[in-house]
């Protein structure tokens, strides 16, 4: 990856392009989801010494998206924040807080 | 076998004012796994993009957090300069980097109090604390604030510091050293200090990669990586390297946070030294479309402003990934071995901000 590039993905590649990413010794540096009006863009970023670059995918409202918290561990947080916050139906977090991870009044704020 | 239990920590605990919550599951004394649970006061800050104009963010920005409430109203501000490719002044610049080390010094030195009042140290906390004082003094004479300045603005900063207060603060600073100097060899050497440092709570170089720790907590690990070498505000005309050790306990965490504020002592006097005249903002005109990524290093670590304009004055996104949300995976892979004792100084160690992480 080259660095500060924005790669766009479908959702279905998420998890072999990890792997990729993983293989070539990055590591996650945060995960983010804006909200669109098809639904929402969720951006992946990784870092390599000072080099950073990153994932995205763009995804309407119901689409089924794999965590990679069994490939980057301390995706966990990021992927239950976007579901508590965006609601994002994030498919087999470990560990999964089911919506519970922030105790706020208002479900999935951003939705 | 080993009787398992698990035992609350938290949200309410003396050595963290602050609201987290861990399930610390135990065999016999010693921690084997921890389980967090944060959102206790969520606070919807990036939300509020939707009601604030894009100038007026400034002030929510500076709110994520009353220890580094400066850097985070920078990193916002550059995040947006940079989408308007806005031409911020040099002596702004120089200013910004004079205020993000003071607030590193007032940070670093607000945590070595809290250190010490964890191990009951109570004289060293307050000494601590004391010498805290005289930044504070120092951000109020030149921003009028001791807790949200105000002073950064998109295109560049609202206060200048004329020749005499800079001059000033250098010999404040070296009196300062000095203080630092003496309190350093207590919490360097001291016996009863180190017997609750060393050899506690391991980070090993790989596990700081890949559980993604940042700032202090990364590089007492052995990863001399610092956000600064990316060259924003002045960074790129001071000379400095990463601070480092291999250890990567609790103790290696100490003394990097201590060589740290030398550091930037440091680095406010070659600043105060090379700041040329001029200008301290520019008009900014227009709104912004586009989007970027900022990376700040804040006292705690790395953080990451992602701002997404749509050209218009109200923005799409800000996002703020804080040092201690990323830092929390490290901790938590920390915590597991070690002693029920040792768990209020280890996270004590990673020196958490939930105000931060709540933003």
């Amino acid at each position: 990856m080259i660095d500060g590039e924005i790669l766009t993905i479908g959702p279905g590649d998420l998890v072999p392009h990890v792997l990729q990413i993983k293989h070539d010794g990055y590591r996650l540096i945060q995960i983010c989801a804006t909200t669109t009006k098809e639904g929402y863009e969720l951006t992946y970023s990784f870092g390599r010494g000072y080099e950073m670059a990153h994932l995205r995918l763009i995804v309407g409202p119901h689409a089924q998206i794999m965590s990679i918290s069994n490939i980057y561990e301390p995706a966990f947080l990021y992927e239950n924040e976007i579901t508590d916050l965006f609601g994002v139906p994030i498919q087999l977090i470990s560990p999964d807080y089911k919506g519970k991870l922030y105790r706020i009044e208002q479900q999935t704020p951003f939705k | 076998m080993a009787t398992r239990s698990v035992v609350p920590f938290g949200p309410q605990h003396p050595v963290l004012p602050e609201p987290i919550h861990l399930d610390l599951v135990l065999e016999d004394e010693k921690v084997v796994e921890a389980v967090p649970s944060i959102g206790f006061v969520h606070r919807g800050l990036e939300k509020l993009v939707e009601k604030k104009d894009f100038h007026e963010y400034v002030y929510v920005a500076e709110r994520i957090c009353g220890i580094c409430s400066f850097m985070h109203g920078m990193g916002y501000c550059e995040a947006v300069e940079r989408i308007m490719k806005v031409e911020v002044p040099q002596r702004a610049h120089y200013l910004r980097t004079i205020w993000c080390e003071m607030s590193r010094i007032h940070s670093h030195l607000l945590w070595l109090g809290l250190l010490a009042d964890a191990f009951g140290f109570e004289s060293l906390f307050m000494q601590s604390w004391r010498l805290r004082e005289k930044i504070l003094d120092m951000f109020e004479v030149s921003t009028g604030g001791r807790v949200i300045f105000s002073v950064n603005k998109i295109g560049g900063v609202r206060k200048d510091m004329d020749a005499d207060m800079l001059k000033s603060f250098v010999a404040l600073f070296d009196g300062m050293e000095k203080e630092l100097r003496i309190l350093s060899k207590t919490f360097l050497n001291d016996y009863a200090v180190n017997s609750r440092l060393q050899g506690v709570g391991f980070l090993t170089k790989q596990q700081a990669h890949d559980f993604g720790a940042v700032g202090p907590f990364m590089r007492a690990s052995g990863i001399d990586r610092d956000t600064r070498k990316l060259g924003y505000a002045a960074y790129p005309d001071l000379d400095f390297e990463p601070i480092t050790s291999d250890v990567g306990d609790c103790y290696a965490r100490t003394q990097v946070r201590i060589k740290e504020i030398f550091q930037s002592f440091d680095l406010i006097r070659q600043a105060a030294a090379k700041i040329p005249d001029g200008e301290i903002a520019v008009p900014v005109k227009g709104f912004p479309d586009g989007e970027h990524f900022m990376r700040v290093e804040q006292p705690r670590g790395e953080a990451i402003y992602y701002v997404k304009a749509n050209g218009t004055k109200f923005l799409d996104r800000v996002r703020v990934r804080t040092p201690t949300f990323a830092n929390l995976p490290a901790m938590l892979e920390t915590l597991k071995g070690c002693q029920l004792a040792d768990v209020p100084i280890l996270i004590l160690t990673i020196d958490p901000c939930i105000s931060c992480t709540e933003r």
